[in-house]
Formats: C-alpha cells, sequence, structure tokens
C-alpha cells in the first residue's frame, strides 16, 4: 500500500497534473480534428479534485446519460482512463464522422457505437501517446469498451478505483468546440504506485 | 407531504414514511435498502468497495460493505428499528465495461458477495435483489411499503 494520498496532492502536484490534462487533452483534439479533417477549438482544460458526493453535479447530474469509453492502462504504469462526452454532443460527433450519415433518433445504432468507439481509441491513444511522450514511460492502451449509461453510473468504475485511496476523484474536463459545443472528461486512473512515477518521471520528488 | 432523501456515492442515510429514498445511477457500487417491517424504519446505503479491512484510508464507513451495512442498522436503531425485524433488497453491482485485464473490474460482483455476507452474519434476510450485468441503476425505496424500485436506461420501471 502506497503512503502517497490524494489528500497530499500539492498545489504543485496539482499543477504538474493539469498541465498532463492539458498536454494530453490538446493531443487527443488533434487527433480528432485531423481525423475528422475540420478545426476544432478548444478551450482550457479544467482539473478538480472532486468529492464523491459532488461528482454528479459536476457534470450535470448521476442520472444524465453519457458515453463512455473505457480502456485498461499497462506498461511501466498500470491503472486506467475514462472518457466520457454527452450523449447529445456524442451523436453530433459520430454524425460529424459518419459523414452526415448519422441516425437522427436519440439512440445509437450498432455503426454508431462502432464508430464512437473508434473516435474514444484515437482520442484516448493520442492523449496516453502524449503522456507517454512526457514521461518516458511506456504506456500500452487495452482495447477499449463502450457503454451509454448513467453517469453516475459510469463513473463508479474510476470512482471505486479512486475509493481505495480516498474520496476524491481526479476529473479533467475539456470542453471543444465545434459548430456545437461538446463536452467531454478524461479521468485518468494511474495506480497509486503509478503516480509516484509519472511525478517522478517528471523531476518531482515524492 | 412527502419528500425523496438522497443519498451519495458512499453515503447512507435513514428514512421513515411517507418519505423514500434514493440514490441515482448505481453502477459497480451496490445500493442496500434496509426496512424494519414492524416499526417502518427503513434506510439505504451506496457502498463502493467489499471490505474495508484491505484499505488503509478507511475513514468513511459508507464506503465499504462491512461497515456501512453495521453503520446503516447503528442508524436505524437510533430511530427506532429492532434488528430482529430487519430485510433487506439489494441493487447494483454491475459490470458496466466488459474490460477482464484488471481484477477491479468485477468489483461489483464482489461487491454484491460482500453484501451478502455481511447480511447473512448480521441474520437479516434478503427479500429479493437485481443485481449483475452490465447497466447502471437508479432506485427509489419506500419504508412505507418496502417498495424498491429500480429504473435503468432504456428498460421499463421495475418494483422488486
Amino acid at each position: 500500500m502506497s503512503d502517497l494520498s490524494l489528500n497530499d496532492v500539492t498545489q504543485n502536484y496539482y499543477d504538474v497534473l493539469k498541465e498532463i490534462g492539458n498536454i494530453g487533452a490538446g493531443n487527443a483534439m488533434t487527433a480528432l480534428s485531423q481525423m475528422m479533417g475540420c478545426k476544432i477549438d478548444m478551450g482550457v482544460p479544467q482539473v478538480e479534485l472532486l468529492d464523491f458526493s459532488e461528482v454528479g453535479n459536476a457534470i450535470g447530474g448521476e442520472e444524465q446519460i453519457m458515453v463512455g469509453v473505457f480502456l485498461g492502462v499497462e506498461g511501466d504504469i498500470t491503472g486506467s482512463m475514462l472518457f466520457l462526452v454527452e450523449q447529445k454532443s456524442a451523436k453530433s460527433l459520430i454524425n460529424k464522422v459518419m459523414m452526415g450519415m448519422g441516425d437522427p433518433g436519440e439512440d445509437f445504432t450498432e455503426m454508431e457505437l462502432s464508430a464512437m468507439q473508434e473516435v474514444g481509441n484515437i482520442i484516448t491513444g493520442a492523449y496516453l501517446n502524449s503522456l507517454s511522450t512526457l514521461t518516458n514511460l511506456k504506456i500500452f492502451p487495452s482495447p477499449p469498451a463502450l457503454t451509454v449509461d448513467m453517469a453516475g453510473a459510469i463513473l463508479s468504475v474510476p470512482a471505486i478505483e479512486f475509493g481505495i485511496y480516498g474520496d476524491q476523484i481526479l476529473m479533467i474536463q475539456s470542453k471543444f468546440f465545434d459548430e456545437v459545443q461538446i463536452d467531454g472528461y478524461f479521468i485518468l486512473v494511474p495506480d497509486m504506485d503509478s503516480y509516484k512515477k509519472i511525478l517522478t518521471s517528471l523531476g518531482l520528488s515524492v | 407531504m412527502s419528500e425523496i432523501i438522497k443519498v451519495g456515492m458512499a453515503d447512507l442515510k435513514t428514512c421513515l414514511p411517507p418519505n423514500g429514498i434514493t440514490t441515482l445511477g448505481l453502477g459497480s457500487c451496490v445500493g442496500i435498502a434496509l426496512r424494519d417491517k414492524v416499526n417502518k424504519v427503513g434506510g439505504l446505503a451506496h457502498i463502493m468497495l467489499p471490505d474495508s479491512t484491505v484499505i488503509a484510508n478507511q475513514t468513511n464507513v459508507a464506503k465499504f460493505a462491512d461497515t456501512g451495512i453495521v453503520e446503516l442498522v447503528k442508524q436505524m436503531e437510533a430511530l427506532g428499528a429492532n434488528k430482529r425485524n430487519l430485510v433487506a433488497k439489494i441493487a447494483g453491482g454491475a459490470m458496466m465495461f466488459a474490460v477482464n485485464s484488471r481484477s477491479s473490474m468485477n468489483v461489483g460482483e464482489r461487491n454484491v458477495e460482500a453484501v451478502k455476507k455481511k447480511l447473512k452474519e448480521l441474520g437479516i434476510p434478503i427479500l429479493a435483489e437485481d443485481c449483475g450485468l452490465n447497466f447502471g441503476r437508479t432506485v427509489i425505496f419506500y419504508p412505507e411499503t418496502g417498495d424498491y424500485v429500480i429504473k435503468a436506461v432504456g428498460k421499463p420501471e421495475k418494483t422488486i
């Protein structure tokens, strides 16, 4: 059991994690923009350390239906990563990727889910790649799994991982804009030992 | 006028009729509804992890199946519940993502097991359950009737 807990995360570490989130999300958006062949603007990501009780409200309520793309991370660091996007945003994103051939209804067709999984794959892949480059650590993502469900239920997965160490969850929110604003959330959940590795490799003593 | 009391993640609360008690978006977590069927005292715990004894940081008792259930019973007793009258209904413990690479992915199943073990230890019978599978659940519990209403995305509402 590691002695580092999220409650001990100092402003310094916090800034580093924020910067990682910033760079990761930036790379992810570049990859997305290349894939869609259009310009995507991105707001400054917000990094927040939230209590479990606040998590639901922070993303528009526990019952907000969202698309979650989840993958495991292995290599020099271990953990998992979640990319979350609100249902309507996901719809418009997919429709763009499918060149306007998306289904107009609220639900997702098999084809759309498959497209979304690929989008998630590219976004999270780019995110982790930049983290890997930055830290010089080998990071291998597992194939992504996708689900469409209530935000609270999807978030229970990373929350449980964080729950082993404390009562808070570290969340990176990145808003990106196309014709409509799209709210996406990245949640990187390194195991505590991996946290140390990330911070150490960036020159911070833990 | 009755109200619905909200229980957050890793949280627990008690409830008296005519009020109801709810927790939103249960994923791998488990929602344990307890009821004193005689004195009509209810309670709901939203636990995240199975076992407090293997975790270093355990300041929040509501986070774990073992300590959460004990605490809920204690708080219900303070409201006039009798432990011998208690019955349970449980829901949640889903596996949200079909990824098998990590042991914690099966935490839903382990949560359900831990809850059942603790309830058995305390001699509280489980009247009904809606656990496992791969989807999230919102639950509302009414201590007056013992109805445990379960909602899920794209599925009809059901009462257990």
